[in-house]
């Protein structure tokens, strides 16, 4: 087990406090001391189907470690492993893989009183208490620093592939496809991902009329917004979606807007338990 | 009772679905698990507004409430305590919307996990979660215990298959966590009031996601002389990289129960029994047959048994599904457990269950989901017999302990409630629990929404705490 007594150290007990890892999703808070979590993968449990490392622990490191075992995990390219999962954005293959908040079976982070604490369990399948993982991903840091995780790793598929059709039906073809890893649209070209028996993914393609292709599009990056995925057909400007998620990616920037005011309450409920006194990441508004 | 509490209730819903009879009140006081509590009301919302004006009233008068769905919990978490006020959801049972093209449904809690299937079997759909009661337990109830099946080991718990939920706090408020749009930035409170077991407030709608149903399946069945064998198999499949959709394991005794009772032609003299289905697109599919059937024989397996066709298929189901029924035969009452090991623990695990229940005089049989290390130990008893009750609970503590001690966890789908509660130290610090204990101040700050579960009480809370007659704690 990673010694997080260091770093519970340097998060410490009062005043101020961020977290960084590799900067790539946004950086430390001004103003605040900075800590950084501790890196290095602990073990590879292959036939558990998990991996223990250090938050710090680069995700690319990772997911080379685990292709020896011809397994994944499914967290976005880049940065740590830890900012993945505090920032909580899944990457295009939502739809089939799951949503990044899926992949944390268990967080062991440091508190606002500087204390070591456990949340989830070691096992894939787990119904011991509050699932407080949930709440840590996605939480920007905000609930606790993460020390080291367990995460649930998949098997890497025989064949992967993109493919696309220019002028295609979002919606025919994801009707069509068993399963895809990933559907793309940008209000003319259909991408997808498909994975499996190298048989399949070629009929699947067939199907639906898709051809093999080097790649995904490039994602526009000026924004992302989350809409109900039937709505996306409404869409304007330069975009790509998520066909059967609702992830948009957008050239033009976006302001969401207002969340309930009650959801807000409740999420602010859950900082003042977790972090009376707004030490961690301050400024950040979950 | 409480008149007072009793006449607004009465006011708010009607008179007819308020009940106050010690008959009816009766068969409120406790869920499918062994532990018995006290109703003081019992109450039937049709709607959010009356589940609302339920909860207000409940806290105005300082009474705790319970949410309610089927009743089939197997772990005390819907036993009400201290006459606490039972909010039974099993009245709002509507599929209120179907989106075919997303696939994604919004349902009331109190529909039937199997009826919520069937009503989408057209759209070639279904829900995965797939608990062994799923023919009458209730979505809401699905949701309060993150339940679990055989096919979640390729699909993911319940978890996984929501994506909003309605809830009502104990504040009376009614808010809307997640929902039809995906990861909007921000907490996953969706997330965090699954599993809740009714302790953050009590679900009025969910939006569930809804499966696609497989071009192709396989169930077969492999027999084997060792349990050891059996269980290194299950290992060796997903070492190999493949999660088939469901991999279960029944061992001798239990082969034989439903044996006697369904007649499979299951192999009577097997030590234990893999059930192994796979899912999806021809080609893949019948890799993955040839290469676990490998697999298996390279593990001692002596016969595989492939099934024919859907009737065939639903036959070798069914002795999984009626194990608990068929257990009927040998003794008349039965416990079972959920912990979870490592994969790899399970023969460990496996012989020390044999071990311990020999040493307490009792039968078990293991009837279990092997593919996620999720064990199912059935203790079955006469409880006629004199002192039996102590040596299931001595017997039941020790199961616990070691899943625990071989690095596993204290359930996999049954959730905590009652049963586990005075267990959760095992797992956790007490700065673990406590934010745990943090999270729910959040979701509850009254501490009336089914108080008393999961997490174990300082013991200055005085007699309100104790676990009362029946759990084996």
């Amino acid at each position: 087990m990673i010694d997080l007594g260091e770093f519970a150290d340097a998060v410490g007990r009062d005043g101020p406090v961020t977290i960084t890892g590799a900067g790539t999703r946004g950086g430390p808070v001004g103003g605040c001391s900075v800590v950084h979590a501790p890196a290095g993968i602990e073990w590879v449990q292959p036939d558990e189907m998990i991996v223990s490392c250090g938050a710090g622990t680069p995700v690319d490191e990772l997911v080379a470690a685990l292709r020896e075992h011809r397994q994944t995990v499914v967290l976005p390219a880049g940065g740590t492993v830890g900012g993945a999962l505090s920032v909580g954005r899944s990457d295009v293959r939502r739809l089939g893989l799951g949503p990044v908040r899926d992949v944390l079976l268990q967080a062991r982070y440091v508190s606002a009183l500087g204390e070591v604490v456990k949340a989830g369990g070691p096992t894939v399948k787990n119904v011991s208490g509050f699932d407080l993982c949930r709440l840590l991903v996605g939480a920007r840091g905000t609930l606790g620093f993460l020390g080291d995780v367990i995460v649930r790793t998949r098997p890497l598929p025989p064949v992967s592939q993109w493919c696309s059709a220019p002028a295609a039906d979002p919606f025919a073809v994801f009707r069509t496809l068993y399963r895809p890893v990933s559907v793309l649209w940008d209000g003319h070209t259909v991408w997808a991902l498909l994975e499996g028996h190298g048989a399949d993914v070629s009929q699947q393609a067939a199907a639906a009329g898709l051809t093999a292709c080097d790649g995904p599009p490039a994602l526009p990056s000026g924004s992302r917004r989350a809409v109900a995925p039937t709505t996306i057909t409404s869409l304007t400007g330069t975009f790509v979606a998520e066909v059967g998620v609702g992830v948009v990616h957008h050239a033009e920037p976006w302001s969401a807007p207002a969340r309930d005011g009650r959801v807000l309450a409740l999420a602010r409920a859950v900082k003042h338990e977790l972090d009376p006194t707004g030490r961690l990441n301050p400024g950040i508004d979950v | 009772m409480n008149a007072a509490l009793v006449a607004e209730l009465q006011a708010a819903l009607t008179p007819q679905r308020v009940r106050t009879n010690s008959t009816e009140l009766g068969l409120y006081k406790r869920d499918a698990s062994n532990i018995e509590g006290t109703a003081g009301i019992v109450c039937f919302p049709l709607t959010v507004e009356e589940v609302q004006a339920a909860v207000v009233a409940a806290v105005r008068h300082q009474v705790p409430f319970v949410a309610r769905g089927a009743g089939t919990g197997l772990a005390g978490g819907a036993t009400p305590l201290n006459d606490a006020l039972v909010i039974a959801t099993t009245k709002m049972n509507r599929v209120l919307s179907i989106d075919p093209v997303n696939r994604s449904a919004w349902v009331e809690p109190g529909v039937l996990n199997l009826d919520l299937t069937r009503q989408v079997t057209h759209l070639g759909l279904h829900f995965a979660p797939d608990p062994s009661s799923q023919q009458s337990c209730s979505i809401g109830g699905n949701v309060a215990n993150n339940s679990g099946g055989p096919h979640c080991l390729a699909d993911g718990v319940t978890a996984a298959h929501v994506l909003g939920v309605e809830v009502v706090l104990s504040d009376g408020s009614v808010v809307q966590l997640g929902g039809d749009e995906a990861e909007v930035d921000g907490l996953d409170l969706r997330g965090a009031f699954v599993g809740s077991e009714g302790m953050f407030g009590i679900a009025t709608k969910v939006c569930v996601r809804l499966t696609q149903n497989a071009p192709a399946v396989r169930t077969m069945l492999m027999d084997f002389a060792s349990v050891d064998d059996g269980a290194q198999t299950v290992s060796a499949i997903i070492a190999a990289g493949m999660v088939p959709a469901a991999l279960e394991m029944m061992d001798q005794l239990c082969v034989q129960a439903v044996e006697a009772y369904i007649h499979a032609g299951l192999p009577l003299d097997a030590a234990a029994v893999l059930l192994v289905e796979v899912a999806g697109l021809p080609a893949g599919l019948e890799a993955d047959v040839a290469r676990i059937v490998a697999i298996g024989t390279e593990h001692g397996a002596r016969t595989v048994r492939i099934a024919q066709d859907e009737d065939e298929r639903a036959l070798l189901w069914k002795g999984r599904k009626t194990a608990f029924g068929a257990i009927a035969r040998i003794k008349p009452n039965y416990y079972l457990h959920d912990t979870v090991v490592p994969r790899r623990m399970l023969p460990a695990v496996l012989r020390q269950v044999y071990e311990i229940t020999a040493r307490h005089g009792l039968l078990v049989l293991n009837v279990f989901h092997a593919g996620d290390g999720n064990l199912h130990p059935l203790l079955v008893f006469d409880k006629r017999e004199p002192g039996v009750m102590e040596r299931v609970h001595a017997a039941g503590d020790e199961i616990v302990r070691a899943s625990v001690a071989a690095g596993g966890v204290l359930s996999g789908e049954h959730g905590i409630g009652l049963e586990k509660r005075d267990f959760m130290p095992l797992m956790f610090g007490p700065a673990d629990l406590a934010a745990q204990a943090a999270m729910r101040r959040a979701f509850d700050p009254t501490g009336l929404a089914n108080p008393f579960k999961v997490l174990p009480s300082p013991a200055a809370c005085g007699d309100v705490q104790h676990v009362p007659e029946g759990a084996w704690v």
